[in-house]
């Protein structure tokens, strides 16, 4: 039978890094001191699976680095020794190296890392080492010392075998051997697999009747082998009944004496030789066994053929378990829907089908959902690298930091997730590098030593907020606002508040770091993190106290395949704004409209000034409206701030399905996709941030804010 | 047809196990732990069980200990899947009641070769 074992490999690499991703994790509680009985366990087991499906699937190169690693871990797990921090160091370096050897092979190369050896070799001197002195021996040795020992079993077996004509295996199985779950009957008929044969059953240890037990054998057999097999053969059929049962091997041709001299017989009626004899089998069995392996692992062809990314995600089987009941119910009402055609149509068939029809979009509204779900993963999957990266970015810097991790059950589409992970660890760096102070400059400011960073995340409305705190320094508005002037920002008169020279950060080309260190400022600034969480329609802000820290706040969408809109029209042009956006609709007052310095026009709202956008003008259509009265305003949030949208006329809300426009056509500017409509139509979803670009309106939040003021000051002139 | 439990925590090594025994005309039911597995064999009965001796939660030896205690697995081939580093663990497995043990790494032919020693 011929198995094509690459079936399985995608699979291992992916339980192998999840693997190391438990590792990790446990060996980060370690170093934090917040381990349990449970993570040696954990550890061991993941570096042993690693292990064992790597030599089963024939990455001899994994299989041998995981050998050592795991040796080590089995003996800190056994209590034999204290996990050291040299031995979490190494054991971090292994992770990194054995994820590379694994997304090495999984795109078909099997080279290995140069830091393999080393870390081998370290492994090996730590092994050694200590071990070694204690009179123990490592599993290295160990190993090496049952195939010698293997090896000249098999020689002396073989040496033995060159003037044997057969063999005559005396089979005295004990007799609870069944409770066992052995059965001698298979065992004697794969002994005479081996070649012909003569099978002699000797009954006379049967009890009388009274004293028959039904469970017990007392059976013996004779077998009498006249084929070329070696003794380990025959062994190896005994194994796993060898300790307990007797079993007598002797040469055909040869006489008793010489054949016991020659190979120690596995006879128990000698207490002393059969002990020896035992634990020759016990050792050198395995090692046998191992070197056949080696053999078959060898001969099968390497699977060369590069593997395309497969891009699985794994799904809890509820998630598929709801699905199919979901589309069991929609098979329900499509049956329920063909029958009424059945017979002739009359009102009341009429009333069933409007039921159905109902149904149906139920179905359709729930199979959705659970769709959408298979595609959400828990946040954990980006949180859980952080631990790692907080400890060495920590001791990079000098400065002792706490990592909190908080919802990280907060699910997440996939695609949003991928997306998402860069700009946190912009951002996590960034608060552990500028926002954190080292324990000098907390003691001196009266804070506890180590410093404090929280990942928070939670579903909010439609969207998912990731939150991270830190309790360092804050934002310095002064220094931002000095840099931003001599940057060309802002003029030097303007009159910021707070929160907005905070936000001025994300502004491109902007950098406090007075020197470039190692980490942060590496010409990726926060510009960049802000702009690609843009792309996934989402928002990131901060808010800050100097002195107690600042918190970095990101919205996203939940999904990318799915929004919510609002169909909106301009004369003859259906477009949708997604809901998110939208903060009110409302008509316009006249007397409510000023034209400040005669850019754009503004709407004086409840003490705020917002900026107005015809639609139809920046998109070049005939409005139906004459007059700002005419139509409505979308207020919508932009940046922090607000803007109106001024449309004909708001139609229905509706989730639509958001077809990409790049991929079917060109990317278009004020335009983020496109979506069908019921009727068939093609509509186009507007993206509101380029609009707002398009449309030339700039620092939405300071004119906000800045028009407050012209008002208080209009209102006493 | 002969049905057999395989229980084992990798995924990897759970479907390579599960294919190569189907292939071989067996019937095989999968578990990821030994909670699992014996939550499994109590509800139905297996000609084989086949399990991992790491794993989470329960382990493949306290799972053959539960299962020797079963009237129904009293004489059921219980096997596990050790490593060539774990001697010591075969003996604790055999006083636990396990019949017999593969060892780790093992090809798919290998596998099905041990199996005729306990199961015809």
């Amino acid at each position: 039978m011929t198995v094509d074992l690459s079936q399985f490999y995608q699979v291992f690499f992916d339980e192998s890094l999840e693997g190391l991703d438990a590792m990790e994790a446990e060996l980060l509680r370690y170093s934090e001191g917040t381990q349990d009985d449970e993570s040696i366990n954990t550890i061991f087991r993941a570096a042993h699976s690693i292990k064992g499906g790597s030599g089963t699937f024939g990455f001899d190169s994994i299989a041998g680095f995981t050998h050592v690693l795991e040796t080590l871990l089995d003996q800190i797990r056994d209590g034999q020794r204290d996990i050291t921090s040299q031995h979490i160091d190494l054991f971090l370096q292994s992770i990194d190296c054995l994820r590379e050897m694994i997304n090495a092979l999984s795109s078909g190369d099997d080279s290995v890392p140069e830091s393999t050896a080393q870390l081998k070799a370290a492994f090996e001197a730590i092994l050694n080492d200590e071990v070694a002195d204690e009179g123990e021996q490592s599993a290295l040795e160990a190993e090496q010392i049952t195939t010698d020992s293997a090896t000249q079993a098999a020689a002396i077996a073989s040496e033995a075998h060159e003037n044997t004509s057969g063999w005559k295996v005396t089979f005295i199985p004990s007799e609870d051997i069944l409770m066992t779950g052995n059965e001698p009957l298979y065992l004697i008929q794969e002994l005479t697999e081996l070649g012909d044969h003569e099978v002699e059953l000797v009954t006379e240890k049967i009890p009388s009747w009274s004293e028959l037990k039904p469970e017990f054998c007392y059976l013996r057999w004779i077998v009498k082998l006249y084929c070329d097999c070696t003794e380990q053969q025959i062994n190896e059929v005994f194994e796993w009944v060898a300790d307990e049962s007797e079993i007598k091997i002797e040469e055909l041709a040869a006489t008793e004496s010489t054949k016991v001299a020659a190979v120690p017989a596995l006879n128990q009626q000698d207490t002393a030789s059969s002990e020896a004899a035992a634990n020759e089998v016990k050792s050198s069995a395995p090692a046998v066994t191992k070197n056949a392996d080696t053999k078959a692992a060898t001969a099968k062809p390497a699977t060369k053929a590069k593997q395309a990314d497969a891009n699985s995600i794994r799904v809890g089987i509820d998630k598929v378990d709801s699905l199919i009941n979901m589309v069991g119910e929609l098979v329900i009402t499509q049956a329920m829907l063909s029958q009424l055609f059945e017979g002739e149509m009359t009102a009341q068939s009429l009333t069933r089908m409007k039921e159905g029809l109902a149904q149906l979009e139920h179905n359709t509204r729930d199979l959705q959902e659970s769709v959408m779900r298979i595609r959400m993963l828990p946040i954990s999957f980006v949180f859980s690298r952080f631990p790692r990266l907080v400890r060495d970015t920590g001791q990079k810097l000098g400065k002792k930091i706490e990592l909190i991790l908080q919802g990280e059950s907060t699910e997440l589409d996939k695609t949003v997730m991928e997306k998402i992970s860069d700009p946190l660890v912009h951002l996590v760096r960034n608060a552990m590098d500028h926002g954190l102070e080292s324990p000098e400059q907390r003691l001196a400011a009266g804070k506890p030593e180590i410093g404090k960073l929280t990942l928070n995340a939670y579903h909010q409305g439609g969207n998912v907020v990731i939150e991270i705190i830190d309790d360092g320094k804050g934002l310095d508005p002064i220094k931002i606002k000095n840099k931003a002037i001599s940057n060309g920002l802002i003029g030097e008169n303007d009159e910021l508040s707070e929160e907005q020279i905070n936000l001025l950060i994300f502004e491109a080309g902007f950098s406090t770091a007075e020197a470039v260190s190692d980490l942060s400022g590496r010409g990726v600034g926060m510009d960049v993190v802000k702009s690609n969480i843009q792309a996934l329609n989402g928002s990131v802000d901060v808010e800050s106290v100097v002195g107690k820290g600042a918190t970095f706040r990101i919205r996203l969408p939940l999904t990318l395949a799915i929004l919510d809109g609002q169909l909106i029209r301009i004369g003859q042009h259906v477009y949708i704004i997604p809901l998110v956006n939208i903060i009110e609709s409302l008509q316009i007052n006249q007397n409510d409209v000023s034209r400040i310095g005669g850019e754009y026009d503004v709407l004086h709202l409840r003490g705020e000034y917002v900026p107005i956008i015809c639609l139809a003008d920046v998109f070049l259509h005939k409005s139906d409206a004459q007059t700002l009265t005419d139509g409505l305003l979308v207020v919508v949030e932009v940046d922090g701030g607000k803007v109106g949208i001024f449309v004909d006329d708001l139609l229905a809300q509706q989730q639509v399905v958001i077809k990409s426009l790049e991929a079917n056509y060109n990317k278009v500017e004020g335009i983020s996709g496109a979506t069908i409509l019921g009727d068939g139509t093609v509509s186009l979803i507007i993206d509101i941030v380029s609009l707002v670009r398009m449309a030339g309106v700039k620092n939405i939040s300071s004119h906000n804010l800045v028009a407050t003021e012209t008002h208080a000051q209009g209102g006493t002139a | 047809m002969k049905k057999i439990l395989a229980v084992d925590d990798s995924a990897s090594m759970r479907q390579m196990v599960s294919f190569t025994l189907q292939r071989a005309g067996y019937k095989v039911t999968e578990a990821k732990d030994g909670v699992e597995a014996l939550g499994i064999a109590r509800s139905e009965t297996f000609d084989l069980v086949l399990s991992d001796v790491n794993m989470p939660n329960m382990d493949g030896i306290s799972l053959i200990r539960e299962l020797r205690t079963l009237p129904e697995y009293k004489f059921v081939p219980l096997l596990m899947l050790t490593t060539e580093s774990g001697l010591e663990k075969k003996t604790e497995g055999k006083q636990a009641g396990a019949t017999g043990w593969i060892v780790k790494p093992f090809n798919p032919d290998q596998l099905i070769a041990t199996l005729g020693k306990v199961l015809r």
